[in-house]
């Protein structure tokens, strides 16, 4: 009876994803150009995609690249949206009903919306960005590109992936804080601990899961993001010096109909992101087992 | 008290500003999709816009292909939607009830390929849909999308397929019918919250999809509604943002509402379990 009823699924999976994920372990073994696309038919190369790959210094520095993206992303998305979350059980209720609304509207906006908001407010001419940084003395930012340098454009990137981030964060750790006990903190404090230590000692140990959970989503996330910086930045204004692996993946591989190429990236890149799954699954296959 | 007051103020005034920053883009889009191209382009930014006008909207539905690729976006969403929830109910229903060999496997796979990068994908799928002549075809994205769709569908509604007290399943049976008649007649109607909130998020993921619907429509009149906006604006040529704005806000509006409706709901299925440690 549970194969019957398991069946439908597996085997609609195995048609859409389980044969192109064979045929891309064959493809990576290929050169498969824009003339083998037409034809259906590559030519057996052996590993030599992915010694041309590992051999390309673009490919270790994109994979370095992404993952220092990843690591300030995730630590801005955790610790922001974590202090958030204690702010809100700080605040009287009126202001906690209207953050938490404004959290879920931001988190409701379609990711594509997002990035045409911000390609507006970081407008070189009429940015809302730049009038407030300069209203507010912080410089002059008259007329600032904010896409002049690599760095400067995957900054904004990250500004806008935390910003979409941290309503998911904010609101799942608000959650678990109500089942770290009042009375324990309450304890503490009356023993005269300082509101530091009360948090390290008290609240942190119980939101510890959690945390764990999303610090691996996060990562998983934002590792393979590529809709934010693919659009904001611009697909013209795509290159070696600003790619992201996904980004990367996408231009070297399918931009430049060099398919077996962007076979083998695909597969260390899948590669990747499954070692950085294990944590994240196997608390969530407990999850399963246990129920 | 007299010196709790005073803090408890200062929270709150940091509460509003962190609610201000955040809600900026959102009004700001909002704002700027009602104002007036003079006011658009000022280099003195007005907040609230003085003469509200619809120009805007009325642009952005009349440009070439809004509605095809409105249309285009419901026909594959919903597509998508209707097959994935068929499909891992049963699927979702074996996995609440049932232990048998393989499950284990199956639920990582089931989580595993949530979390498979999309760039990733892109590649195969698509050299496997053109090799099937499906690229630049509805029917090629709803493929697509249902990779995607059928593990969330299946985790999200073993969630809901659980939540279902096994008191009154076996009262269906005392009652004479077999399992299957239990689940039916009992399971069924206790699911359908379930089932609406799985749907309408499945719905909000797949409107939102870009990658996959950018890379395998080509031509404007197969393509979604996301793949159009991307279009309105692309690198640094001249763009009016008014326009842009006016489309943004409608496009975002639907999402918007479903996700009100089903956040409560859902939104954990992600998390499941670390809350309840």
């Amino acid at each position: 009876m549970p194969y019957l009823l398991v069946l439908p699924v597996v085997a609609v999976m195995a048609a859409i994803l389980g044969y192109p994920i064979y045929y891309l372990v064959r493809l990576s073994l290929q050169k498969y150009d824009l003339a083998s696309l037409i034809t259906h038919q590559g030519t057996y190369a052996g590993l030599y995609n992915f010694s041309l790959v590992l051999h390309d210094t673009v490919f270790w520095h994109t994979l370095l690249r992404t993952i220092v993206f990843t690591a300030v992303n995730v630590s801005l998305t955790m610790v922001l949206g974590m202090l958030i979350a204690l702010l809100l059980v700080r605040v009287s209720t009126w202001v906690r009903l209207l953050l938490t609304a404004g959290l879920v509207l931001v988190w409701a906006m379609p990711p594509v919306v997002a990035v045409q908001v911000w390609g507006w407010m970081t407008n070189i001419q009429n940015g809302v960005l730049n009038y407030i940084l300069t209203e507010l003395h912080v410089g002059n930012y008259f007329q600032h590109n904010w896409y002049a340098t690599p760095t400067s454009q995957l900054a904004m990137v990250t500004s806008l992936i935390v910003w979409g981030a941290i309503p998911f964060v904010t609101i799942t750790i608000f959650a678990a804080l109500s089942q770290v006990p009042h009375e324990l903190v309450e304890a503490a404090e009356i023993d005269g601990a300082r509101a530091w230590r009360v948090y390290k000692d008290v609240t942190l140990p119980v939101l510890m899961p959690v945390v764990l959970i999303l610090t691996s989503l996060s990562i998983i996330w934002d590792f393979g993001v590529f809709t934010q910086p693919y659009l904001l930045i611009g697909s013209g204004q795509q290159n070696t010096s600003n790619y992201l692996m996904s980004v990367y993946l996408y231009i070297e591989g399918f931009g430049k109909n060099q398919f077996g190429i962007g076979a083998a990236i695909s597969i260390l890149m899948l590669l990747i992101v499954a070692a950085m799954s294990v944590v994240y699954v196997r608390r969530m296959l407990r999850v399963g087992e246990a129920t | 008290m007299t010196r709790r007051l005073p803090r408890k103020l200062g929270w709150n005034a940091l509460g509003l500003i962190v609610f201000a920053v955040m809600i900026f883009p959102v009004f700001w889009m909002a704002s700027t999709a009602f104002k007036t191209n003079d006011e658009i382009y000022s280099f003195n930014p007005t907040w609230i816009p003085s003469k509200p006008t619809l120009r805007h909207f009325s642009a952005a539905i009349n440009r070439a292909y809004f509605w095809t690729d409105v249309k285009n976006s419901v026909i594959v969403v919903l597509a998508t939607v209707v097959i994935a929830l068929i499909l891992s109910f049963f699927a979702a229903v074996a996995l609440a009830k049932y232990r048998f060999s393989g499950r284990k496997l199956f639920i990582v796979l089931v989580i595993g390929i949530q979390m498979l990068p999309q760039a990733g994908l892109i590649i195969p799928l698509y050299v496997v849909l053109a090799k099937h002549s499906l690229v630049n075809t509805l029917t090629g994205v709803t493929l697509v999308y249902l990779t995607f769709a059928l593990p969330f569908c299946v985790w999200t509604l073993r969630g809901f397929v659980l939540g279902i007290p096994k008191e009154l399943e076996e009262a269906a049976m005392v009652d004479g019918s077999t399992r299957l008649g239990a689940f039916v007649r009992i399971l069924l109607p206790l699911i359908a919250p379930g089932l609406v909130a799985t749907s309408v998020f499945a719905f909000i993921t797949s409107w939102n999809e870009f990658i996959f619907a950018n890379t395998l429509l080509s031509s404007g009149s197969k393509q979604t509604i996301t793949v159009w906006l991307s279009y309105l604006w692309s690198g640094n040529r001249a763009v009016d943002w008014g326009e842009i704005m006016a489309a943004s806000t409608l496009i975002a509006i639907p999402v918007v509402i479903f996700f009100l409706l089903v956040q409560r709901r859902i939104a954990f299925g992600l998390t499941a379990g670390a809350v309840k440690g």
